[in-house]
């Protein structure tokens, strides 16, 4: 599998606080990757630095052999390249659904109209949402905002998909929905970087398994390692804290 | 340009006054109205619909009409509708002391309703009676928002309070318009000199106050 | 109080009333425009123009509307600028009312949450695209309420017009008790034609500020 993203020794500090300390990954084409770990443990900063949303004070982010660094005058293009889902859904309230799938790709890349919103209805199909193409934001639930967030990101073509948390904030009964439309993401083999809680679904999407505590990668393996047996005592903790059992 | 006016006799002393003449009464207004609102408002939260109902009457009513609409209704019309001679000054003092009741009341009724019902709910599941909900669990929290505000307020009073001059109180713009008057002869300029030196009173009076305010603001609505 | 007398003054308070909306208005518009290009100067650090809409905003913020008439009308003659009282009417509502147009746009501006943005970003658009078919609308939205209530604040302030000699309404209503005492009716005339200025306003204000919020904000 070839390399898409390799990330190098990348450090952020906020005021003084290092949030990020000297992370190291390689993620390849087709590769999904789960990023775990505790609150205030750097994951969401780390999916935000990776589309130059936050600048780092140390390190590269190579994609496709394209370094990604806020300041370049290419860095519009790059974001083109890459797709992010947040965790608060961000549709344009003002818009409806159709509009808002089809605002970026008109304006940004610069498709013609019909051809957007052809690609749109087929896209909300996918994912059962055809019905609402006409409606506002407001009028959807949580999941089927979500679930249009993802279409959105996925009408620019991005060669990689970062998700963050993008359950966090939906009614349990939605989650699944939501879920569904990754799994099949990752089926048809999209690259993705998935920061989620959900650690059941975590074990059933993703390629590897990434535990990132105080800023760094603790621990790194396969699901089935990871979560069977984990090799740090960090992880094991963790890993026990969503568990209700005695030991 | 008119300026050297200020510097004869006691005209610099005598546009103070004034000054302070209208700095008086809007203080006053104020002090009055906020304890008055606050009570008001506080009042409006809890009490019944009729109740409410005629005091939104009176808020809408005192709010939409301007100051000045006031003025003349107070200084004019109740002196010969009621038979009782109000002087100007009194009008003044009644009409900013209502009109700032209506706006405080408000503001506090606004703060207040900004508080979740379920704070207050959590507070009676623990025994606490309405009142003392208020006294220890709901305005504490509203104290912060309303410093600003009421600082707000304070300011608007006070450029509000020019316009007694209409109805004859000697305030800093009359006397500003007698000195012009009375140096007709030998400063024929002095009224961009007198009304020029007016306007930075008015901005040395209320720029302060505004800047506390927006400091306060940023440091407790965090 | 006689419905004689009242309908004799209705010709005099109509004619004023007129004259006040329209000097109003005209300064009304005067202020939604300055207050646009000052909250953008602003948000947009504009250098040099930037300061000065600081301190203009700071200036008109802080001073009565009466004191700013009076400068301009009786001040500024005395140095070569002289202006006719309608016009000046026009203008101290429009600089006065420039100053709460501009910081109403402001906080609409501010109030645009950041993730907003940055989920436009994240699409790949410029700075310029984000602020055009997101910041902007929304802007407007989130500003409107504060927008309508100082555009009834600038209507209410029209009525120190006859400060500066206009026969506004207020002007006609202390003529008319002056002159013939009726001051019961002059007075409920008075308070009649302001709210027939006042109210329509904020009731139609209030109905579109329902309506913005809702299309534009999901609310």
């Amino acid at each position: 599998m070839e390399e898409i993203l390799r990330i190098e020794g990348i450090c952020k500090s906020y005021d003084k606080v290092e949030v990020l300390d000297h992370l190291s990954l390689s993620v390849h084409k087709g590769e999904v990757i789960a990023i775990v770990g505790p609150s205030g443990c750097g994951k969401s900063t780390f999916l935000r630095c990776l589309n130059a949303l936050e600048p780092i004070q140390e390190g590269k982010i190579i994609l496709n052999g394209d370094t990604i660094d806020p300041e370049s005058r290419n860095i519009r293009v790059i974001r083109e390249r890459i797709g992010m889902v947040f965790q608060s859904y961000e549709l344009f309230p003002h818009k409806t659904v159709l509009q808002n799938l089809t605002l970026a790709p008109i304006h940004v890349k610069k498709t013609d109209r019909r051809e957007a919103e052809k690609e749109a209805v087929v896209l909300l199909e996918r994912v059962g949402l055809l019905n609402k193409k006409d409606n506002y934001p407001r009028q959807l639930s949580g999941g089927q905002k979500q679930r249009v967030a993802i279409v959105r990101a996925l009408m620019m073509h991005p060669e990689i998909l970062l998700l963050d948390e993008i359950t966090a904030a939906l009614d349990p009964e939605m989650v699944r929905e939501v879920l569904d439309v990754v799994l099949s993401l990752a089926k048809e083999g999209r690259t993705m970087i998935i920061v989620t809680h959900e650690l059941l679904f975590a074990k059933a999407v993703a390629d590897r398994m990434i535990f990132m505590d105080g800023g760094r990668i603790v621990e790194e393996d396969k699901p089935k390692v990871f979560f069977e047996n984990p090799k740090t005592d960090r992880l094991r903790k963790f890993l026990h804290s969503f568990s209700y059992e005695e030991n | 340009m008119g300026f050297e006016v200020l510097l004869k006799g006691n005209n610099m002393i005598r546009l103070l006054g004034g000054l302070c003449t209208a700095l008086r009464i809007s203080l006053i207004s104020a002090v009055v109205s906020i304890f008055l609102g606050t009570v008001l408002g506080i009042l409006l939260t809890t009490q019944k619909r009729v109740f409410n109902i005629c005091f939104r009457i009176y808020l809408e009513t005192i709010r939409i009409l301007p100051q000045m609409v006031l003025l003349f209704i107070a200084y004019f019309g109740v002196t010969k509708v009621f038979r009782v001679n109000l002087s100007a000054e009194a009008s003044s003092y009644i009409v900013f002391s209502l009109w700032g009741t209506a706006e405080m009341s408000d503001l506090v009724r606004a703060s207040l309703k900004g508080i979740p019902v379920i704070q207050y709910e959590s507070s009676y599941a623990l025994g606490f009676t309405q009142t003392q909900t208020y006294i220890y669990v709901v305005i504490p929290q509203i104290v912060r928002r309303m410093i600003p505000l009421s600082i707000n307020l304070i300011t608007r009073m006070i450029k509000t309070t020019s316009l007694i001059m209409m109805i004859g109180i000697v305030e800093v713009l009359k006397v500003g318009q007698q000195i012009i008057e009375a140096n007709r002869k030998n400063s024929p300029n002095a009224a961009f000199g007198v009304f020029f030196t007016i306007f930075v009173m008015y901005f040395a009076a209320c720029w302060p106050i505004s800047r506390l305010s927006k400091h306060l603001e940023k440091k407790w609505v965090n | 109080m006689s419905i004689e007398v009242m309908k004799s003054y209705f010709p005099r308070f109509t004619e004023a009333f007129f004259l006040t909306i329209r000097i109003g208005w005209m300064g009304v518009i005067l202020a939604f425009v300055i207050g646009l290009i000052t909250a953008f100067t602003v948000q947009w650090k504009i250098p040099l123009f930037a300061k000065l809409a600081g301190v203009y905003i700071e200036i008109f913020r802080n001073t009565p509307l009466l004191v700013q008439l009076f400068f301009i009308y009786f001040g500024l003659p005395k140095i070569g600028i002289r202006i006719p009282a309608q016009i000046v009417g026009a203008v101290g509502i429009g600089l006065l009312g420039g100053s709460y147009m501009a910081e109403g746009f402001r906080s609409g501006l501010e109030s645009v949450s950041k993730a907003q943005t940055e989920s436009a970003i994240a699409l790949g658009m410029t700075r310029f695209q984000v602020f055009q078919y997101v910041v902007l609308p929304e802007a407007f939205a989130l500003s409107v309420p504060a927008i309508l209530a100082n555009v009834i604040f600038l209507l209410k302030e029209t009525s120190v017009f006859s400060a500066i000699s206009l026969m506004d309404l207020m002007f006609t209503a202390k003529d008319l008790i002056g002159l013939y005492y009726n001051t019961a009716e002059s007075l409920f005339l008075l308070v009649l034609f302001y709210l027939v200025m006042l109210l329509p306003v904020s009731l139609l204000g209030g109905v579109v500020e329902q309506k913005v919020r809702v299309r534009m904000l999901g609310d």
